[in-house]
């Protein structure tokens, strides 16, 4: 997983609550083998206006040029900033594979649905919960600003905007420790590999058959 | 100290370390792959640039989607007319050959389900931990294994590191004394369990099936048995390693040879429950009073006797319990207080991992040995679990045997049991099915499938509706 220490990038506000994991990426792409390559049917229903298929050349279709993501302004973002309960609805993982393959690593809200929450840091997202104020006034500053940057700190916890201002954000010790080094599950457990391998060798040694090739 | 229970011992025998919250790393003897719940574990190890920590873990094989009409195998991969099914086998070969995983592919005569693969190989063998991204991963717990289903992201996490994150289970003995009569099968036995237990029962648990009944079963009728544990909601089931295990296992491809073999079956008798093991929970069953069963509604726990009758909601005093069998009736078109037996059938599927073995095949040919299948069947299929399987029935006559009484003879897959690939059930059909999921829609939208042994289920087959197997069988 791509560590997470320092963050900066262009904010594009979607103002909208109760964004839904099937306005993330529509259940008609899950058929899919891979994890990759959702990005250009990242909220596909809000940023085409004719209805996605699997496997189709987006670059052709008819932009909803109202949507903020096709608004040039935003073009390039990283930033996500949303209302409360993001990523409610179903548990599919590929909500945060969709994210992240169209390039965003922070998503900015007053509150997450759980499952998507979790997903986020499995997969490298980092997920920030700021109180309604300061998301209220993040938006404002966004729509006033072109080109509006903020600077994520995951070491200090920080949001910080362009005049220097910083938000505090809380986040839990593990998940912090996993992002900071790029940790997912499988990087955690690669972390004990020289039990694993010690465990191997005495298991050799007791029942060999077990290690036997195919 | 109160002594182990198997499944104690196996979870010793594969602690790699253990956390101060309750979890644990685990080792993974086995992990066998399909092609529905593995492409985008391979995918996730190429984006993080991951080799697989050891390839001789993993055997693969394409079972969900794979057509079961020569036609359309003959061809080969290119011959599969859904087109996403047809990409999901394609992309397991490629992964395979990528990664270099032992695969037996589509048309290899050593393919099949997963679960009839594994066993049939030797590739799960006793004391073993097996995984796979499918929840009937149970069945391999017949050989005296720790083995469950896991998600896909576990896949990925098994392909890089051989290890899985786990909590322990609690114990559970269900234990079937005495002995079946004549006609009464494993299948009869597991469905009985969860009538008793529920389909919940067994949550949180790992089941072992001990006893006299379950002791006296063949490695095929075991593996029926724990195939079913998820249906009594237990992720693993096992039984104990004896004589029958090592008999089984003794010759396979990847079974232990020469001087290891000693050795392997001297440990092997070790993964047995001592006898002062404590479990948490009990449940007795007398196997002499087990009857053939039946499933009525629209899950494995709604299950009856043959000689029953659906039951009455008017007659469930809890409200609850009233409703789900209203709705269940509903979905099932049938009337309260009808007869098992008066259940018209529009087709009939011999197959799954849980019934598509060579004795289950056997088991189902004497039934409809000389007969006809009854004229008002739209459809009667044999589909055997393994490409080998199919060649030992085609061997023993078996394959004529189907043929002449008008059931179909197909090529191996999971088919009818899951109605992924192009066999299944239309609207309102019902099915007597040797499968092991009844729920709506399963077997084709709107299906209404009986779960049954496959003596019971060629006996309907010839009769058109529900008989008893035992009278069946006496009248020839
Ligand atoms: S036969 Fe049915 S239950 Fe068994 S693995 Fe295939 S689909 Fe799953």
């Amino acid at each position: 997983m791509q560590k997470f220490i320092q963050h900066k990038g262009v904010v594009a506000p979607l103002d909208r609550a109760n964004i839904d994991t099937d306005m993330i990426i529509p259940k008609q792409f899950l058929k899919s083998i891979k994890r990759s390559g959702f990005g250009p049917n990242l909220f596909d229903e809000l940023r085409y206006l004719d209805e996605g298929v699997p496997d189709q050349d987006c670059s052709q279709r008819p932009l909803n040029t109202e949507f903020v993501l096709n608004q040039p302004r935003y073009q390039g973002c990283s930033i996500l900033l949303a209302r409360e309960n993001f990523g409610c609805g179903s548990s599919r993982e590929h909500a945060p594979w969709a994210l992240d393959d169209f390039g965003i690593r922070v998503v900015i809200a007053p509150s997450f649905a759980e499952i998507f929450f979790n997903n986020c840091f499995k997969n490298g997202l980092l997920p920030i919960v700021l109180n309604e104020d300061e998301v209220d006034s993040l938006f404002e500053e966004v729509a006033a600003a072109e080109g509006y940057e903020l600077r994520i700190d995951l070491e200090n916890q920080q949001v910080i905007k362009p005049d220097g201002k910083a938000l505090g954000f809380a986040i839990d010790d593990f998940r912090k420790h996993c992002l900071l080094n790029g940790l997912d599950d499988i990087g955690l457990t690669l972390q004990q590999a020289d039990v694993i391998r010690a465990y191997e060798v005495k298991r050799r040694k007791e029942a060999p058959w077990l290690f036997c090739d195919k | 100290m109160a002594g182990k229970t198997l499944y104690d011992k196996l979870w010793d025998a594969h602690l790699v370390s253990q956390q101060t919250d309750g979890s644990a790393l685990i080792y993974i003897d086995l992990q066998l792959l399909h092609e529905v719940t593995s492409p985008q574990a391979f995918e996730g190890l190429r984006l993080a640039g991951r080799s697989p920590w050891r390839i001789s873990g993993n055997l693969a094989t394409p079972d969900h989607n794979v057509p079961t009409t020569s036609k359309e195998r003959t061809i080969g991969v290119e011959g599969i007319e859904d087109p996403v099914s047809r990409i999901q086998v394609q992309t397991l070969d490629d992964n395979c050959d990528e990664f270099g995983v032992v695969e037996f592919k589509m048309n290899d005569p050593r393919q099949g389900i997963v679960h009839v693969v594994g066993p049939e190989q030797g590739a799960t063998l006793p004391g073993m931990t097996v995984v796979c991204g499918d929840s009937h991963t149970s069945t391999h717990g017949a050989f005296g294994a720790l083995a469950h289903g896991i998600g896909t992201s576990e896949v990925e996490h098994v392909l890089a590191t051989q290890c899985l994150i786990a909590k322990k289970m609690k114990n559970m003995l269900v234990r079937v004394d005495g002995a079946l009569e004549a006609g009464v099968t494993a299948k009869d036995v597991v469905l009985a369990i969860i009538g008793e237990i529920g389909t919940a029962g067994g949550t949180g648990y790992a089941i072992e099936f001990g006893g006299e009944v379950i002791q006296n079963l063949s490695m095929e009728g075991r593996m029926t048995v724990c195939n079913m544990a998820i249906e009594a909601g237990a992720r693993a089931g096992m039984v104990a390693v004896d004589d029958t295990t090592v008999e089984y296992v003794k010759g396979r491809p990847f079974a232990p040879k020469a001087e290891q073999w000693q050795q392997a079956v001297a440990s092997w008798k070790e993964f047995v429950s001592d006898d002062d093991a404590v479990f948490d929970h009990l449940v007795v069953l007398d196997g002499g009073s087990i009857k053939p069963q039946v499933t009525w509604g629209t899950s494995p726990e709604m299950v009856l006797p043959v000689d029953a009758h659906v039951p009455d909601p008017a007659a469930e005093p809890d409200q609850g319990k009233s409703q789900g069998i209203e709705r269940a009736l509903s979905y099932m078109g049938l009337t309260a207080n009808q007869a098992i037996t008066d259940i018209q059938l529009d087709r009939v599927f011999i197959g799954s991992c849980t019934n598509s073995r060579i004795e289950d095949l056997r088991e189902a040919a004497a039934v409809v040995k000389g007969r006809k299948v009854a004229s008002t069947l739209k459809q009667a299929l044999v589909v055997p679990g393994s490409g080998l399987v199919k060649a030992q029935a085609e061997q023993e006559g078996l394959d004529l045997i189907f043929r002449e009484a008008g059931l179909e003879w197909r090529e191996p897959g999971c088919s009818m049991c899951l109605a992924m690939n192009a066999d299944k059930l239309g609207q309102g059909e019902h099915c007597a099915s040797t499968s092991n999921r009844n729920f709506e829609g399963r077997q084709g939208f709107g299906g209404r499938t009986h779960l049954v042994s496959p003596a019971m289920a060629a006996a309907a087959a010839i009769e058109g509706h529900f008989v008893d197997v035992r009278e069946f069988m006496g009248q020839s």
